[in-house]
């Protein structure tokens, strides 16, 4: 999933300073599961946001909800009302719900109070890892189910540097060295050679270095009549 | 021959190889590279000249090897792959080779976290190994990883460093394996201290039939302080420098003096080593103690093809 990381207080509340009516929107999904933009964390902003006004003398108007998912837009259009209400929409969501708000009414300012980290997943109760950069072309298959793109600081294919010591990174040495940990998995499964081979230089053109990545199924799409029924029914 | 560099006819001829290193400056002044060519010119057979090593701002590699070339003096350029995409790299390497250039170490590359400008955005296109691999099929085939074709390739010697020292150990040869299959002509090791480890590592490079196909030349650093050992025990990630160097240069009296003696027994056991077909000094930060350590090693003088 998407892990997010909540922008500190302080910031937050310089940002949405010269607004009045301020709508704070979370979402239901990733960002509520790593603990940054769920309902809890909206309202806890809230809070503090009013708490840090009352001492510096300012007046602010906040609204808070939750979406189901704030990177769809049927779930942003169950709440146009209170958006469109607001002086400025914070998004709690990660970055692709605050842009598809954005994208949605473009007249409307809208701020992230997140920081959006990764594709991650949680290891144990508040500690999340990244493990994919998205590069699509994936090749886990090859290195023991273990992404060296992501996991490895340099990315590379042919691993591990001279840097990995006692197992770890060079760059941080509370990380495991994803290499290291390739060749432990390789070995207990009895595939090492795939190790031992040359891996040539990867095509990035998949990744987000090709650009901006559009993907379509020309299956799922909806035909113009579809999509005028669709218009109706709403 | 490949390229006919100084370095390729040495080792190639069965000489026993010395090579040493020549930091730049981290200024757009010359000056120092002109001075550390004059002073270290015939006592080395090739210098490698850093490519921002640990990642801090330099005078870069090629342009410091065009300068020490002026002075008579032959460079291995360093190229690593964390500044430069596979258009810069392919680009920096006909230019290197237009300027005479003819030996190229192939490297990752230290990442920007130990440097002086962290907030860098690194490249990590290639590794070393697809490096090699990329830099060998020009040389021989003319062919850009792209697909295209081209006449005049660089005509270059080729290496690569290897750390046996970094984990897992018991994958640090079959890496010189990678290494020599993507075209390694050379390799130049990691710095030595623990000699037990060292010679493990090449007892596996023999078996493995390495030391027939690529010429390996073990790393040395000479110190002077028991600062320096420790701080390499504990700081650089990748090394080993056992308690007992740590405690000689701890109770020596003259610890340069003492450094300088621990680097020239080294090299004394490396010499004699099954398999090891020179050293590389790595003085770093202290150019002007490689003459003597050469010298005294009995490597001089350097035989000359002119």
């Amino acid at each position: 999933m998407i892990i997010a990381k909540r922008k500190p207080v302080n910031e937050i509340a310089d940002m949405v300073a010269p607004y009045k009516k301020v709508t704070v929107v979370g979402c239901r999904s990733c960002v509520a599961i790593c603990l940054a933009g769920g309902e809890k964390e909206v309202k806890m902003l809230i809070s503090a946001l009013k708490v840090k006004n009352r001492k510096e003398g300012r007046k602010q108007e906040f609204d808070g909800l939750v979406v189901e998912r704030q990177c769809e837009k049927e779930w942003i259009k169950e709440v146009e009302e209170r958006i469109l209400d607001s002086d400025l929409v914070l998004s709690m969501a990660c970055s692709l719900g605050a842009q598809t708000i954005g994208d949605m009414y473009p007249e409307k300012i809208v701020f992230p109070a997140l920081n959006t980290g990764m594709f991650g997943v949680p290891e144990e109760q508040g500690v999340w890892s990244e493990k994919c950069v998205g590069c699509g072309n994936c090749i886990i298959h090859t290195t023991g189910g273990i992404c060296p793109i992501a996991r490895c600081a340099k990315s590379m294919l042919n691993g591990p540097c001279g840097g990995s010591s006692n197992g770890h990174c060079e760059v941080n040495l509370d990380i495991d060295c994803a290499w290291y940990e390739i060749h432990e998995r390789l070995k207990l499964q009895k595939r090492l050679d795939l190790i031992e081979k040359v891996n040539p230089p990867k095509d990035w053109s998949t990744a987000h270095y090709g650009g901006r990545r559009i993907y379509t199924r020309e299956d799922a799409k909806l035909t113009q009549h579809q999509k005028k029924g669709k218009e109706a029914v709403q | 021959m490949k390229s006919g560099s100084n370095l390729e006819k040495i080792l190639e001829g069965g000489t026993f190889g010395v090579t040493a290193e020549i930091g730049p400056p981290q200024s757009a002044n010359p000056e120092p590279l002109i001075h550390h060519a004059k002073m270290l010119k015939g006592k080395a057979d090739a210098f490698n000249l850093t490519d921002n090593q640990t990642a801090v701002v330099r005078l870069s590699s090629i342009a410091s090897a065009a300068i020490i070339m002026r002075e008579g003096v032959e460079p291995v350029i360093q190229m690593t792959c964390r500044d430069r995409n596979r258009i810069a790299l392919q680009s920096d390497l006909f230019g290197a080779a237009a300027l005479g250039i003819k030996n190229v170490l192939c490297l990752t590359g230290d990442h920007q976290i130990f440097g002086n400008e962290k907030g860098a955005k690194n490249v990590f296109d290639f590794d070393s190994i697809s490096e090699l691999q990329v830099f060998d099929t020009l040389r021989r085939e003319g062919k850009q990883p792209g697909g295209q074709v081209i006449k005049d390739p660089p005509k270059v010697y080729l290496g690569c460093a290897e750390n046996p020292f970094a984990t897992p150990y018991e994958f640090r040869a079959a890496r010189l394996v990678k290494k020599v299959a993507a075209g390694a002509d050379f390799v130049q090791t990691q710095a030595i201290f623990d000699m037990k480890m060292f010679e493990k590592w090449m007892d596996e490079v023999r078996a493995r039939g390495l030391d027939k196909k690529v010429h390996i030349l073990a790393g040395v650093i000479p110190m002077k302080t028991a600062g320096a050992a420790r701080y390499m025990k504990n700081k650089v990630p990748g090394m080993i420098v056992p308690d007992e160097i740590i405690d000689r240069m701890k109770k020596a009296s003259d610890p340069k003096e003492e450094g300088i003696k621990l680097c020239l027994e080294q090299i004394e056991i490396l010499k004699n080593m099954k398999g090891v077909h020179g050293v590389h000094i790595m003085a770093v930060a202290w150019e002007e103690i490689v003459p003597r350590i050469v010298e005294s090693s009995g490597l001089l003088p350097r035989p000359s093809f002119k």
